[in-house]
């Protein structure tokens, strides 16, 4: 039953095959099972079990609240859930319980989905990787596979396994890792510069990151408020459009969200994709890109062609201007959010009292990690009078002419832009470490953030294994609020690649021990 | 209570202090004491204008002054500039404050509709361009009872531009001709005003109220057109009685709703404006032409003294009556401004450009509150002076305290004493009374109808204006009563029979021999006495030109 999709255990509700207590208790023994993920920094059991205990009584009143009753969820721990503790991964916000509810998320509880628990990212979700928190790192479910470890057994032997597992990517790698070994059936993530899709293409699921201003960030601790948007992982592009129909739409709380009222979306199932037209940025063929990724994206791009779409070159002339552009911007929007973290209201307050500046000092040496500390001195230094002009200015002007080379794109008759979401697949943790977070954001972002910057919509959709037997994933970019659009074409090519599921038969077994019926044994069956 | 809006100036524009050679304005015996060490009485400082009255002597330098305000008002609205948080003056500590005004994690600024109305309405009273896209920035400092640690305000385009006010000032120690003279408004932003922090130097602790963070304000610039404390005290007076008229702001001084900082500098006319100062928080009107006055003083003596002025913030300490270098806002800041991310930019319309089948709730149309805008006081007071004829500072006086203007038009329509009576009556008596108890016209005893009535008796000659004046005490002390009955009780009416008076007048003069006799010898006060003799023989109901005239036809005969 966990090895389904969010549609079909959805079916099964209705059906009454399972119940929503039967399906929430499931989903807590396999959370505490795979608690070697750490992609969870809370297990909210109680307030889902009785969330569960609601939703079946509504099950048994014929009074189901939609597709999402009943439905197992977990929230990125950087949206504010009411009554349950919301750290960012930070000390900063240790032990802060905040008082209200992300829209977000108030819209998931609305639809009666039962919140399991608050995903691990990186501090502030700053990072690449999932593995700067305070809580550790997140570990790839691939990491435990069995088609990661048939092909490690045969290339290495006598190589301890356990201590060589992979990052899931960041920084929503908590929810991308709860997604992938089934704890739950949908996730929130948050896409700042790629922070959904990333650890979507590590872990084999799909991330939606929706167009800016089409859900509401209110609730969403921000990064980078001009780029943030909720990200959605999913284990299929029909539960992503799902899930962002829910989410979607006007919210008084949030100025930016667009005021035209936002439709239900129901994928069409395309037959067709000859009148399409896709986009291959050149400019994406970075040289970093790894060899496996650089072939799959080829082979993706015959598909569309061999189905009789028009597939053609198109050139983002100012991508390679794109990272830096958003180092400054993304810094000095981090450098103005962070000014609020003082230790007065609310959060990590040290044990200094010589003055209020002391204070403040010492609190945001303690509460902050380096990483957050560096965006930090950065943006300020970016923001100075003297540098304003030089850096921040000009960067948003760069900014403009990324935005722009999109548009032209979209103008020419592109329909949809298809490029690698990431530059390999998933390193392991001790590779990964090796290599300061600036650097390795500045690579792992480079085909995600630009989108960011243009606020359009975007999604990684799991094509196929490498060589490793480890994810790679492919990205989507559509027109601004052409959401429906994407994902429909993300539907069709799902479709075509038939993506392998991951097979945690060790885990699901121990964790089927705990279920009745046994039915856990299906997971690895579609 | 608020300042008078006339303020005297005495003739001349510029700053002129005379000054012989190197001697400093102390050693020419002018009345101040603005010493370099500024620590000085603080009567010292007062009544500015006298050394303006001086003539500048020949090859004496002369200094000018200029002075600049930025004035915060805060808008009247129920409200939060950016959150649900209503606003109430003196509300329990920490009260009403949302979870974005505490700037809780993940928490939105929502424009609040109510506070652009105003601002617009402000920027169209102020004759201001009001710009159709204006920005919202965050302006960067680390405070306690700034919980975000910016504040959002609108400093590269603000909401409207351009604009001018014009207010008065008395020239010459008479009551003379009131000159109107012109400001320029630079422009007017919105922004979230800050909470407060009390400090307990005693168990150093800081308590912080979040009540007022958040709450709406106008920033109003005004360019630095003025050149002395009288000038700018009184800009401000009208700038506060125009944001009172619109109903935009409260613009209570007392209880912070406008406060004032001062750019001041001083410079030779024809030489390049000097370092200037800003003196914060001039939250009194008491103090605020005090305090730029004594700053001006101030700099005069430092560049006199060879000293020069460092471009810093100083703060007026009214117990000490001079300004002082503000310790906290040491160093230079960088405020770091950065477009505000969550807020798109600010768009207005008008009639013109409104977009067709635009939700009104979701619009704010310019030509909508052009054609709102209540009658603004300059124009009041010109009708004023045209329709009753009254003196310019009385049409000033009645629109300086609220509430006298209307008691002022409710006596008028029952009344049919001339206007400058009932002007002067409403002005010096009625509002002597009101401020000898210190209390509102609201408040007021007597009703505009008793004030008709008792001066209708004075217009028909039923009593004389002296018994009046007893009569309104009377009206002051005992509630409910009419004047006529007072007049009735108290017996005060004239008295209209010719044979008594000439009958009291003859008694009176038998009854003090030597008082004619003073008179007969050409003493002309003599006559005065023996009016005040008959006059109180009368009980004040003979009017004294009637007695004066008896007297005289007697003393004749």
């Amino acid at each position: 039953m966990l090895g389904r999709t969010l549609r079909e255990v959805s079916a099964a509700l209705k059906q009454g095959q399972i119940t929503p207590t039967e399906l929430c208790q499931k989903c807590l023994s396999l959370i505490k099972k795979t608690k070697f993920l750490n992609a969870y920094i809370t297990v909210s059991e109680e307030v889902a079990l009785k969330q569960a205990e609601e939703s079946e009584k509504r099950y048994k009143k014929g009074r189901s609240l939609g597709d999402l009753d009943g439905i197992p969820i977990a929230v990125k721990d950087n949206f504010s859930t009411s009554g349950i503790e919301t750290t960012c991964a930070s000390n900063m916000l240790k032990g802060y319980v905040p008082p209200y509810n992300a829209t977000v998320v108030q819209k998931l509880l609305d639809q009666g989905a039962l919140l399991m628990g608050k995903t691990n990212l990186d501090e502030f979700a700053m990072g690449s990787g999932s593995t700067d928190g305070i809580f550790g790192p997140v570990k790839n479910p691939w990491s435990f596979s069995e088609q990661y470890r048939k092909k490690r057994k045969q290339k290495s032997h006598g190589e301890k396994e356990d201590s060589d597992w992979l990052i899931t990517g960041g920084s929503s790698g908590g929810s991308a890792a709860a997604v992938s070994a089934f704890t739950c059936f949908t996730a929130l993530g948050s896409d700042t510069g790629g922070s959904t899709r990333n650890p979507a293409a590590h872990c084999g699921v799909v991330g939606l990151k929706p167009s800016y201003g089409l859900v509401s960030r209110h609730g969403l601790i921000p990064l980078v408020n001009s780029m943030d948007v909720p990200g959605i992982l999913t284990r299929c592009v029909d539960d992503a459009a799902i899930v962002l129909g829910i989410l979607a739409g006007h919210d008084p709380k949030d100025s930016t969200t667009v005021q035209d009222p936002v439709k239900p979306f129901v994928l069409p199932s395309l037959t067709d994709v000859s009148k399409l037209c896709v986009g291959i940025p050149k400019e994406y063929l970075a040289p970093e890109l790894s060899s496996e990724v650089r072939s799959l994206w080829s082979k993706a791009a015959n598909l569309f062609e061999s189905e009789g779409a028009k597939v053609i070159e198109v050139s983002l002339p100012h991508t390679s201007f794109s990272i830096v552009c958003y180092h400054v911007l993304c810094t000095s929007e981090v450098a103005s959010n962070m000014a609020r973290f003082d230790g007065l209201e609310y959060g990590h307050r040290c044990d200094v009292g010589v003055s209020t500046e002391a204070m403040y000092a010492a609190t945001r040496r303690e509460g902050f990690n380096d990483v957050v500390r560096g965006r930090i001195l950065s943006g300020n230094f970016f923001l100075l009078k003297e540098n304003y002009e030089n850096y921040f200015v000009k960067a948003q002007k760069v900014r403009r002419l990324i935005a722009n080379d999109f548009v032209n794109v979209f103008n020419s008759g592109v329909d949809v832009l298809l490029t690698p979401t990431t530059l390999s697949e998933a390193a392991p943790y001790t590779e990964f470490i090796k290599e300061d977070n600036r650097t390795r954001s500045a690579q792992d972002d480079i085909f995600t953030q630009a989108v960011n910057m243009a606020g359009l919509p975007a999604v990684n959709v799991p094509m196929a294994l490498s060589s490793q037997g480890l994810p790679i994933g492919l990205q989507f970019i559509g027109r601004a609020f052409c959401d429906q659009q994407l994902l429909t074409i993300a539907k069709w090519f799902e479709k075509q690649v038939q993506f392998p599921i991951i097979q945690l038969q060790e885990l699901m077994e121990d964790c089927s021990s705990v279920s009745e019926n046994g039915k856990l044994a299906s997971v690895s069956l579609k | 209570m608020a300042a008078p809006v006339l303020r005297w100036l005495c003739p001349g524009r510029c700053w002129a202090f005379a000054r012989i050679g190197g001697c400093s304005c102390h050693g020419r015996g002018v009345p101040t004491a603005s010493t370099s060490s500024g620590k000085r009485g603080q009567s010292s400082v007062a009544r500015q204008s006298l050394i303006t009255a001086q003539e500048p002597r020949k090859g004496d330098r002369e200094w000018a002054a200029v002075v600049g305000l930025e004035i915060h008002a805060q808008i009247s609205s129920n409200s939060k500039l950016f959150s649900g948080s209503q606003v109430h003056f003196a509300a329990p500590p920490n009260s009403l404050v949302s979870f974005f005004d505490a700037s809780l994690p993940g928490t939105l600024p929502v424009l609040n509709r109510r506070c652009v109305e105003a601002a617009v309405m402000t920027g169209l009273a102020l004759d201001c361009r009001i710009n159709k896209k204006s920005l919202f920035d965050r302006k960067h400092y680390f405070y306690a009872d700034l919980p975000a640690g910016y504040q959002i305000t609108q400093q590269r385009l603000p909401i409207a531009v351009d604009g001018s006010l014009a207010y008065s000032v008395c020239v010459g120690k008479k009551l003379g001709q009131a000159v109107t003279r012109t400001v320029r408004v630079r422009q007017i932003q919105l922004e979230q005003d800050s909470g407060k922090s009390l400090h307990d130097d005693l168990r150093s602790q800081t308590l912080v109220d979040l009540n007022r963070a958040g709450v709406g304000l106008l920033e109003v610039v005004l360019e630095p057109d003025m050149s002395c404390g009288e000038e700018a005290a009184a800009a401000v007076r009208e700038l506060q009685l125009i944001l009172q008229a619109l109903g935009t702001s409260r613009a209570i001084m007392a209880e912070g709703q406008l406060r004032v900082d001062a750019n001041i500098s001083v410079h030779h006319p024809g030489e390049p404006l000097g370092v200037r100062t800003e003196v914060k928080n001039l939250n009194s009107a008491r103090f605020l032409a005090r305090a730029i006055d004594y700053e001006i003083q101030r700099q005069i003596s430092e560049l006199e003294n060879g000293g020069e002025i460092l471009n810093e913030t100083r703060s007026f300490d009214y117990k000490l009556g001079c300004t002082v270098p503000m310790r906290d806002k040491e160093g230079k800041q960088d405020y770091r401004f950065m477009p505000e991310p969550n807020l798109p930019p600010l768009l207005l319309y008008d009639s013109a450009s409104l977009p067709a089948g635009a939700d009104p709730q979701q619009v704010i149309n310019i030509d909508r509150i052009r054609e709102q805008l209540p009658e603004l006081p300059s124009v009041t007071r010109e009708k004023l002076v045209r329709r009753y004829g009254m003196l310019p500072e009385h049409s000033f006086a009645l629109l300086n305290e609220v509430g006298l203007l209307e008691f002022f038009q409710n006596v008028m329509k029952e009344t049919r004493a001339e206007p400058k009576k009932v002007a002067s009556w409403v002005l010096n008596t009625f509002l002597g009374f009101l401020k000898q108890q210190n209390l509102a016209v609201s408040e007021s005893p007597v009703t505009p109808s008793a004030l008709a009535e008792l001066l209708n008796l004075v217009e028909r000659k039923a009593i004389s204006s002296s018994a009046a004046k007893q009569v309104f005490e009377e009206l002051w002390r005992s509630e409910g009563k009419t004047p006529a009955q007072i007049v009735a009780e108290k017996q005060l009416e004239l008295m209209q029979d010719d044979e008594a008076l000439e009958q009291l007048c003859r008694a009176t003069m038998e009854a003090h021999p030597q008082v004619v006799m003073d008179l007969k010898k050409g003493n002309p006060r003599a006559i005065n006495k023996l009016i005040g003799l008959v006059r109180k023989a009368t009980l004040g109901r003979a009017d004294p030109t009637a007695i004066k005239e008896v007297l005289e036809r007697q003393l004749s005969g």
